[in-house]
């Protein structure tokens, strides 16, 4: 128990900053350009933490409390779920639910960090990511009612357990490929990856997430970055146990089929990036909404 | 009984006194909030007794009253009810010393605290009675005090109107009640309550809607919560706490109580208050959303909360038209603790908006900002009751709404049967709360951060202690329940076995195995924000404050400039338009040297300003008109109409 639990932790903690590594190399491959190093998150991340904090005078504590809130709950939502095949450390009936409102728990204290600085820029920022996420939820809940429905059990251990494998050759494979579809749309809304969101812009009426951390800095700007590190693994965990649902059966090959999944979902995710734009703000919601209709179709097809 | 007894008559009476003291002294204040306190203390007493000894506890006494009798009754399914009335009763009491205090309202105060009194006396009397006439005596003296309270600044329109839309909606609900009642009596065969699940349900469709309709009224369910904005928001923060807190789960009440009686209940009971439960949650978060006067905001999220009561309990209903155990239990108690929780942290929100308001002077949120620095106690409260009716954990929000969404999701199991459509509750809760999230968020965010937008906001001052005590307590409270959720199971477990009657549901032990769980990772949550919250703070201590925020390169900040209640909310009262018809005025700007504008947005509530308001009218216009035609001051006409009578009564009396 002890062990796994730091296996857990190692492979969250060490492995989680690479997937962005990966992501901007993919990107500049398909630039032409050599790009990055891929342990550049890990240099950056190091740089911040030996930096000073700047603070604004309109700030006060509550503009902490949001990297705080940030990276704590990553960590604790990594317990809940299981890593490829790898058993999630704890797991009880319902904790799916407890898996969600976490997220919504770090996503009240990074908007409010945002409100902090008395900045209409992260105020238009904050408007727009509270906006996304209302409108994600619903598709997330519906994917884990079809999950719910194909397993006999109500926590993500259980959901996303061995069963999976006959489920895709069975009636719910559509299903299952629905919701991977859904998911995988919501993982780059929360993450803000484009076609939703553009790390990358110094346009900031244009950003979403990276205009809230604007005024950030130092070892806070770093547990941010650290932070939606931990959150995109943790989210993609979700998504990569789905589509590869396989069990070796030993703790290594699995663990390392879990990886190679992960990358895989970096450099999809860096390849979308390179291929598409931004969606302007307006279409936004639409897509979000006909996520949600997908995962409907999904639903529907399991319930029937 | 004595105990509660007790506590009925010092709450009820606590008032009293004080009408004999001088205008200006504070003696009769001091008085009343002791009696008050006391009174509750008795209650909390004959409550816990009961609880403690597991079963119930009552009370008969004969009235000479045709059908009525002093019949009261303590059992768990009332206790749940109770127990936060006392604590939002005891802890209003005491904020009022210092909100409401006599030598600043000599004309109101010993009014305010003459109702505020004899409501909470009724309401603990309506929440124990067994006889319907002895209830709906209890019901009136509650919706009449509560009209008295939100009248309380009569000097002011505001007030007398949203007093007035109460009247007229409490009334027309106690309407449909007194059929009820009357209806219930025939079919039992006595006014006294039924017990559980000694009536079949077939046949009383009508005394189902009727119900629906009285104990809606008062609990606020979307189409009927025409008179719950403008109330709360006239009315003292601390009475609003004790309406939105306490008073609209009586209706609550009333309806797990009605449904409490019958046996075989209809599918389409369940059904019903699943709908409602959705309309109510979205539709009055949306409208919430939309508000920029602190208090009527708060008002809505009440509406949105009934709605996640009501998903609760239509699930429970369909629990026991399916005979699904399961569903029951998680059902029903997740509408009991979200009643409990609701009672809290709402009380808590109006109670500290109430401080913000005694400080700077106004309800508008656009007016506030930056008040964290000023108020910094209030501030962390509200922050507290914020992230607990978001749902989110580790505050009891998420308690309730956990248990509601693990009962949404049993229905997976029999997929064959319609009820698999409940499962629909789950993402709708998600959006409700992804909603409540952003309004509450927004909420702090205006008032509490940021720089103040008005000189009376930067010049506030903290609360007195006698304020942020009571209020500590309540959050307090939700923080316990949210923690150590498993305290409370046995209230729970009680209250639904009272619910489902002799011939209910066995209920399995491991149903509530996972709280324990969630309270574990609830404690590591705190211990891990502490932990790192200390080292953050430590590393960033003699860091100075003196630069401004950014402002991407512009060199003259305002706080004007800041983001504002109404341009956060924009963007989802866009998306929410086909609900809110939100009004916009002004903010276009012409030509290339465009003069000074206005912009302002409004929303105007969707059923009462948009629906009943002009169909009033209309009937009210039609009606002038007929006068004018009928009654029109000719005496031939009037002896005409008197000799049509007679023709007709004669043509009838022949036929």
């Amino acid at each position: 128990m002890i062990i796994r639990l730091f296996l857990h932790l190692a492979l969250l903690l060490l492995f989680a900053p690479l997937l962005q590594g990966v992501i901007t190399r993919t990107k500049a491959l398909f630039a032409g350009r050599v790009g990055a190093p891929l342990l550049q998150p890990y240099y950056d991340l190091a740089r911040l933490w030996r930096k000073g904090f700047v603070f604004s005078r309109t700030t006060t504590w509550v503009f902490l409390a949001g990297p705080l809130v940030g990276l704590v709950v990553p960590l604790l939502a990594s317990l809940l779920i299981p890593f490829g095949a790898l058993p999630a450390p704890i797991s009880f009936e319902g904790d799916l639910v407890l898996f969600v409102y976490l997220f919504a728990l770090s996503r009240f204290f990074t908007v409010a960090a945002a409100l902090d600085t008395g900045s209409s820029f992260e105020g238009m920022g904050a408007a727009r990511e509270v906006t996304f996420s209302c409108l994600a939820e619903p598709t997330l809940l519906f994917a884990l009612l079809v999950l719910a429905r194909l397993s006999d059990g109500l926590s993500l251990g259980t959901l996303l357990g061995s069963h999976l494998l006959p489920a895709w050759h069975s009636d719910a494979g559509a299903s299952l490929g629905l919701i991977l579809v859904s998911l995988f749309l919501v993982l780059l809304v929360e993450n803000s990856r484009i076609p939703f969101d553009d790390p990358n812009t110094h346009l900031e009426l244009t950003m979403i997430h990276e205009v809230m951390i604007l005024d950030h800095s130092g070892p806070a700007l770093g547990m941010i970055l650290y932070g939606a590190a931990l959150k995109m693994m943790v989210m993609g965990a979700l998504l990569v146990r789905l589509a590869l649902p396989w069990q070796t059966g030993w703790w290594l090959s699995d663990a390392l089929l879990f990886l190679a999944g992960l990358t895989g979902l970096a450099v999809l995710i860096g390849v979308i990036e390179s291929i598409m734009a931004r969606l302007r703000l307006p279409r936004v919601p639409q897509v979000l909404v006909g996520t949600m209709l997908l995962s409907i179709f999904a639903l529907v097809l399991v319930l029937r | 009984m004595t105990w509660l007894l007790c506590g009925i008559v010092l709450t009820t009476f606590a008032g009293v006194p004080g009408l004999f003291c001088r205008r200006e002294s504070s003696g009769g204040e001091r008085l009343a909030c002791i009696l008050t306190l006391a009174g509750c203390v008795c209650g909390l007493i004959a409550v816990a007794l009961v609880l403690g000894s597991g079963g119930e506890t009552g009370l008969d006494l004969p009235w000479s009253l045709p059908g009525a009798a002093l019949a009261l009754r303590l059992d768990p399914l009332a206790a749940v009810f109770l127990l936060p009335l006392f604590l939002v009763v005891a802890t209003g009491s005491v904020y009022g010393l210092r909100y409401w205090p006599q030598s600043e309202n000599p004309g109101n105060g010993r009014k305010f605290r003459l109702f505020y009194g004899l409501i909470s006396g009724a309401m603990m009397l309506v929440l124990s009675s067994r006889n319907g006439m002895l209830f709906l005596m209890a019901w009136e003296v509650m919706a009449l005090s509560g009209f008295f309270l939100i009248t309380t600044e009569e000097q002011k329109e505001e007030a007398r109107r949203a007093g007035y839309i109460y009247l007229i909606a409490t009334h027309t609900g106690t309407l449909a009640l007194f059929a009820l009642f009357a209806m219930l009596g025939q079919m039992s065969g006595s006014l006294m309550f039924p017990s559980a699940g000694s009536l079949q349900a077939a046949g009383s469709s009508l005394m189902f809607l009727l119900a629906l309709f009285g104990f809606g009224m008062k609990a606020g369910l979307m189409p009927l919560h025409i008179w719950l904005p403008g109330a709360h928001a006239a009315a003292p923060s601390h009475a609003s706490a004790l309406l939105s807190g306490v008073m609209i789960k009586t209706g609550i009440y009333g309806l797990v109580r009605f449904t409490s009686f019958f046996d075989g209940i209809p599918v389409w009971w369940g059904w019903t208050f699943l709908l409602l439960g959705a309309v109510s949650g979205i539709l009055g978060v949306a409208l919430a959303i939309a508000q920029h006067d602190i208090k009527r905001l708060l008002a809505y999220h009440s509406v949105e909360n009934i709605g996640i009561i009501a998903l609760g309990f239509g699930l429970a209903l369909l629990g026991r038209s399916y005979d699904h155990p399961l569903l029951v239990i998680l059902g029903l108690s997740g509408c009991l603790l979200h009643v409990i929780n609701h009672g809290l942290f709402k009380s808590l929100l109006f109670l500290s908006a109430g401080s913000v308001i005694h400080a700077v002077g106004t309800r508008e949120i656009d007016q506030l900002g930056g008040l964290l620095k000023r108020q910094p106690w209030t501030g962390a409260l509200f922050l507290g009751a914020a992230v607990a009716i978001s749902g989110l954990p580790p505050f009891n929000g998420f308690i309730s709404e956990w248990l509601i969404y693990l009962g949404a999701f049993q229905p997976l199991k029999s997929p064959t049967s319609a009820l698999a459509m409940a499962v629909l509750t789950a993402p709708v809760l998600a959006l409700i709360g992804g909603l409540a999230l952003a309004c509450f968020v927004k909420v702090f965010g205006i008032v509490f951060l940021g720089e103040p937008r008005s000189d009376a906001a930067g010049g506030a001052h903290e609360a007195p202690s006698a304020m942020l005590v009571p209020m500590t307590l309540l959050l307090i409270a939700c923080a316990w329940i949210g923690l150590m959720p498993t305290t409370l199971v046995p209230l729970l477990r009680g209250a639904v076995v009272t619910w489902t009657g002799s011939n209910g549901v066995i209920i399995p032990g491991e149903s509530f195995a996972s709280l324990t769980w969630i309270s574990l990772l609830g404690w590591l949550l705190l211990a891990l924000l502490a932990a790192f919250g200390l080292w953050l703070r430590r590393r960033s201590r003699n860091i100075p404050r003196e630069i401004g925020t950014w402002g991407c390169g512009f060199q003259f900040p305002a706080p004007k400039m800041q983001y504002t209640a109404s341009s956060f909310a924009d963007f989802l009262v866009r998306l929410f338009h086909f609900g809110l018809w939100s009004e916009r005025h002004g903010g276009k700007v012409a030509g290339l040297f465009p003069p000074a504008t206005a912009f302002s947005s409004h929303t105007p509530d969707t059923v009462l300003d948009r629906v009943l308001l002009p169909v009033f009218l209309a009937v009210a216009w039609f009606c002038r008109q007929l006068r004018a035609v009928i009654h029109n001051g000719i005496l031939a006409f009037y002896l005409l109409y008197i000799a049509l009578t007679v023709i007709v009564l004669l043509a009838l009396f022949i036929l």
